[in-house]
């Protein structure tokens, strides 16, 4: 089970509900991907379009928990001032955290990102802190308090899936008991198995499924391969080897001769 | 007097952020408050007085990644 804050949950997807081409293909692209958590935003609600009151209304329909996000926040005082926002919009202590550096890479700004996750445990948040695989950064996350660690996999919407494996298995080896979410980055149904093969507690997604020609048969093949991967990193996966190995047993090999082994 | 309401210049005379909240018609919608880069929780908007150029942010529930 996926354990966020002591809290277990099923499905290892977490689903982000943005782009989808329209509120309806969203909810069913939810219920495809049997994921119990999604994420969410806020963003400045206009008096006149009130988009954000129906948008609401679809969510609380579908019966799943939301983990709001602080996308697009520069500083850690923005963040913190979101997440603040966040909580009380949506009822959860849990919050996304995003403070991002770059506009071409949407990477995280790391010392913003320590700042705010510092300031928010404080207050009494569960910090899902959207970071890099750096493992300085990630220690003084965890020593800020985060229980749960979101790693990119490449950036955000780029659809390149895991950019720095190695980077990623040595964080997976590093933090042996903190919940590790791979978040950014997956394009595919093999990458986001590849990630949980590595041993990632889960994966979080969105751009993938709701920019998919058909998304909600896409978050039925994202569902299938995070179990699959689940599946393989708990039976035990077989170490690469460089020369082949027969899988046939040699022993009585009919027209075996020894004089042509080489 | 003048203020920013999510960005945009907005003339108002509401003496206080519930007062600006009630004029918009967001008194009984599901959004959350900042005044100037600070979180305003929605018990305490109407003890939130407003001063000119204050930069007031009202947000509502948004799709998210």
């Amino acid at each position: 089970m996926l354990d966020i804050y002591g809290e277990l949950f099923k499905s290892r997807l977490l689903l982000g509900t943005a782009q989808y081409s329209s509120p309806a293909t969203l909810r069913q692209a939810v219920e495809a991907s049997s994921a119990e958590i999604v994420t969410v935003s806020l963003r400045r609600e206009s008096a006149r379009m009130r988009a954000g009151q129906g948008f609401w209304e679809l969510i609380e329909d579908l019966g799943v928990r939301v983990l709001p996000n602080t996308a697009g926040c520069r500083t850690a005082k923005e963040a913190v001032a979101t997440a603040e926002m966040a909580r009380e919009l949506f009822g959860t202590p849990w919050i996304k955290l995003e403070v991002i550096a770059n506009d071409d890479t949407l990477q995280p700004e790391l010392f913003g990102l320590v700042e705010a996750a510092t300031a928010l445990v404080a207050e009494g948040f569960k910090v899902l802190p959207y970071t890099t695989e750096d493992l300085s950064a990630a220690e003084k996350l965890a020593a800020a308090g985060c229980n749960v660690l979101m790693p990119w996999a490449s950036p955000i919407g780029s659809a390149r899936g895991l950019i720095n494996r190695d980077g990623l298995k040595s964080l997976r080896a590093y933090f042996p008991e903190t919940t590790l979410i791979v978040d950014a980055g997956i394009g595919a149904p093999s990458q986001a198995a590849e990630a949980m093969e590595l041993g990632y507690d889960a994966v979080l997604l969105n751009t993938a499924v709701a920019k998919a020609g058909d998304p909600v048969k896409m978050a039925q093949a994202f569902a299938s391969a995070i179990e699959a991967g689940r599946l393989g990193f708990e039976a035990g996966l077989i170490e690469p080897r460089d020369m082949a190995s027969p899988s046939t047993p040699v022993a009585g090999t009919p027209f075996f001769k020894i004089d042509r082994v080489s | 007097m003048q203020i920013l309401v999510n960005g945009e210049p907005f003339a108002t005379d509401a003496r206080t952020l519930a007062e600006l909240c009630t004029m918009l018609g967001f008194a009984q919608a599901k959004v959350a408050t900042a005044v100037n880069g600070s979180f305003v929780a929605s018990a305490k908007r109407e003890a939130t007085p407003l001063a000119p150029k204050d930069e007031v942010e009202i947000v509502a529930p948004r799709q998210g990644g």
